[in-house]
């Protein structure tokens, strides 16, 4: 920081302190569990449908050929999961917008989010950020025992605390900036496809 | 001394193009509802604007400590976090990073807080390209026009407006009106500008001092792609946005997306704490008049705003003026009591803009007093003596009359008479601002103490004896 930097430090902090309104209490914040135990899975489908999300509930034996079904015309599958070879992993793009040139990227989440429908992925699954949002189409593993009820459980999710980058993505990019016409994609994924599917073991909320 | 900005001249022209006045009022009425029926959805919807406006007072109240646990944190992070007392600063100090960075490309998600600080213009009077990625941002940006609206900049437009603008600017068919094709005009024109950026921009919703976090909510991607896509990432965020926790970020997560648009959430609600390998990342926190407003009794609950645009979408004024018609950063109700503070000249005719209706302070998810606030603008615009003559004259007469029943009496009589029977020229002329854009309603063929006397006052008397 340079010495300006320093002073405009100083005079803004002298000034907030000399403003700042006498103390008041920070309040407790409840968690907000819906008062019966609800279907999570079942509302989480709901949640991702209403922001355009597809959500695959039948099991997938096999993700390759899932893949290959759904999005015929992709060459470059992008794959950070195990369960999937792709034809390319994140580690081997030399810059990150290298991403561009993928058609279908495939990621595990962590955690699902009923109320919303969002999903949870941070730097340390995706390993290149910009494979969520440069491919065309993403898919997103998802462990059902991994959804939680709410935003306030979500943001318990150790992620928040201490990876560099996580997001709550809930179904491919949009806007409404036109006339306040819904549309499918903006500048990111063009869809978002999640499928319910078993983790292969181990707490992925340690991440 | 600049002149005082006349919200009501200046929406003249929107209000003669009915196509563009009801067009606005109708969306942005949906909007409205669609706030509603979200916010019935959650049983706690009420208690969770209690607590989000009881956290965003405790954080101002203990304003300087939580931006130093900030600081703390991030700098641990790996952030850079720089201080800038107002916009030059502030654009001072994003301009060296770029120019450190040796690019003359910035790629930008949208951020009101630049548009305060006017850092575009700042920027390419220095030779660096400056690209807005959000889709309402960048037409707005096509066409030379501020946003005129904190949500969705360029509401205001028709689809018509957006295929004649990006037909001029990118040479796309002006006859095609789909949304789809537009959008994707953009996304192809936009994209590229991620892939050889050097540097890329974001503004922050929230800033969470105990992690060093900030959070930006988009739906396009625009600000993960700013942030994630070149080498270096530059955070610009006003002192005020600071929340203590992530626990507490959930409470304006869940109320946030509702409140702007009757969505959960929006679809990229993004953390961000620090850099990674191989980039940088600078958050740069704004004054720019925040400490000041902080320290005045009437107004700085206006610090709490979370920028969910509730409060503009269910105005009467504003759905029908546009928001360009304020001649301000931020317009509707939450910009008539923030734009004062900023200059009280140029902004002293704002809070006359508003029914008073109190509608905004009913939908503001953080409990913000707006219409009394603007209430007492107009007290501080009075006391300051920044009352047009013409207004302040007649609140005089107002004042004289509403204060002597028989004067009241007497002049609602003759007025009554007057309206019938005067002619137009005399009615709608520049004394009357009531006379502008609407009709006085017809008059009464008599008023209520001629109709009381008539009707009831004898058969009082008869009961009572």
């Amino acid at each position: 920081m340079n010495s300006i930097q320093t002073l405009s430090r100083n005079a803004i902090l002298d000034a907030v302190r000399g403003n700042q309104p006498a103390a008041r209490p920070m309040p407790a914040i409840p968690r907000y569990h819906a008062s019966q135990p609800i279907d999570l899975v079942a509302t989480f489908c709901e949640s991702i449908a209403r922001m355009a999300g597809v959500v695959v509930t039948e099991q997938i034996s096999d993700p390759d050929s899932f893949l290959r079904n759904k999005f015929p015309d992709a060459k470059v599958i992008c794959s950070a999961v195990p369960e999937n070879p792709g034809t390319i992993k994140p580690a081997s793009l030399n810059h990150w917008s290298e991403a561009s040139t993928i058609d279908v990227c495939i990621v595990r989440s962590p955690m699902g989010v009923a109320e919303t429908g969002s999903i949870l992925l941070s730097d340390f699954e995706l390993q290149v950020n910009t494979i969520a949002f440069l491919a065309h189409d993403l898919v997103v593993l998802l462990d059902p025992k991994d959804i939680v009820e709410n935003i306030h459980d979500a943001y318990e999710h150790p992620h928040f605390k201490q990876r560099p980058y996580s997001v709550l993505m809930t179904g491919p990019s949009g806007s409404g900036d036109i006339s306040g016409v819904v549309v499918h994609p903006a500048q990111g994924v063009k869809t978002l496809t999640v499928i319910l599917s078993r983790g292969p073991g181990g707490d992925s909320r340690n991440g | 001394m600049s002149k005082p900005i006349d919200q009501a001249k200046n929406a003249e022209a929107f209000l003669a193009d009915t196509v563009h006045e009801q067009r606005l009022d109708k969306l942005l009425w949906v909007m409205r509802q669609r706030r509603d029926a979200a916010a019935r959805l959650v049983p706690e919807w009420e208690e969770l604007r209690t607590l989000a406006s009881a956290i965003k007072e405790h954080t101002l109240s203990r304003l300087s400590g939580y931006l130093l646990e900030f600081e703390a944190r991030a700098t641990a992070n790996g952030v850079v976090v720089h201080w800038a007392r107002d916009a030059h600063e502030h654009n001072q100090i994003v301009y060296d990073l770029l120019a450190e960075q040796g690019t003359n490309m910035l790629v930008k998600s949208k951020s009101m807080l630049t548009e305060e600080c006017e850092l575009r213009p700042f920027l390419e009077r220095r030779g660096i390209r400056v690209t807005e990625t959000d889709l309402g941002e960048r037409i707005q940006q096509l066409d030379d026009q501020p946003p005129g609206h904190i949500v969705g900049p360029a509401i205001h437009k028709t689809t018509h407006d957006v295929a004649v603008l990006f037909s001029e600017k990118y040479g796309s068919d002006p006859k095609n009106e789909d949304v789809p094709y537009l959008a994707g005009i953009m996304r192809e024109n936009t994209r590229p500008g991620f892939l050889h950026a050097a540097a890329g921009m974001t503004g922050a919703n929230f800033v969470v001092a105990e992690t060093g976090a900030i959070v930006v909510a988009t739906n396009e991607g625009n600000a993960d792609l700013s942030a994630n896509t070149p080498p270096l990432h530059i955070c610009s965020v006003g002192i005020e946005k600071v929340i203590p926790t992530t626990e507490s970020l959930a409470v304006f997560i869940r109320l946030l997306a509702r409140s702007a648009t009757g969505d959960t959430i929006t679809q990229y609600t993004s953390t961000f704490r620090g850099p990674r390998k191989g980039a940088a990342m600078h958050v740069v926190l704004v004054d720019n008049g925040r400490s000041e407003r902080l320290g005045m009794k009437r107004f700085w609950h206006s610090l709490k705003c979370i920028r969910c645009a509730a409060c503009m979408n269910t105005c009467p004024v504003y759905r029908r003026s546009g928001g360009l018609s304020y001649g301000s950063t931020y317009m509707g109700p939450i910009g008539i009591i923030m734009m004062p503070t900023f200059e009280i000249r140029k902004y002293s005719e704002l809070p006359f803009s508003s029914t008073l209706n109190g509608s905004c302070s009913n939908v503001c998810p953080v409990k913000i007093d707006i219409h009394e606030q603007i209430y007492g603008w107009r007290e501080v615009m009075e006391e300051n003596d920044q009352i047009q003559v013409v207004k302040k004259e007649a609140m005089r007469v107002a004042d004289e009359v509403l204060s002597h029943p028989t004067l009241y009496q007497i002049a609602t009589e003759t007025l009554s008479t007057a309206l019938q029977v005067l002619p137009h020229f005399a009615i709608y002329n520049r004394l009357n601002a009531w006379g502008k854009h609407r009709d006085i309603p017809e008059a009464a063929t008599e008023t209520f103490h001629e109709w009381y006397r008539t009707h009831r006052l004898n058969r009082n008397e008869v009961s009572s004896s």
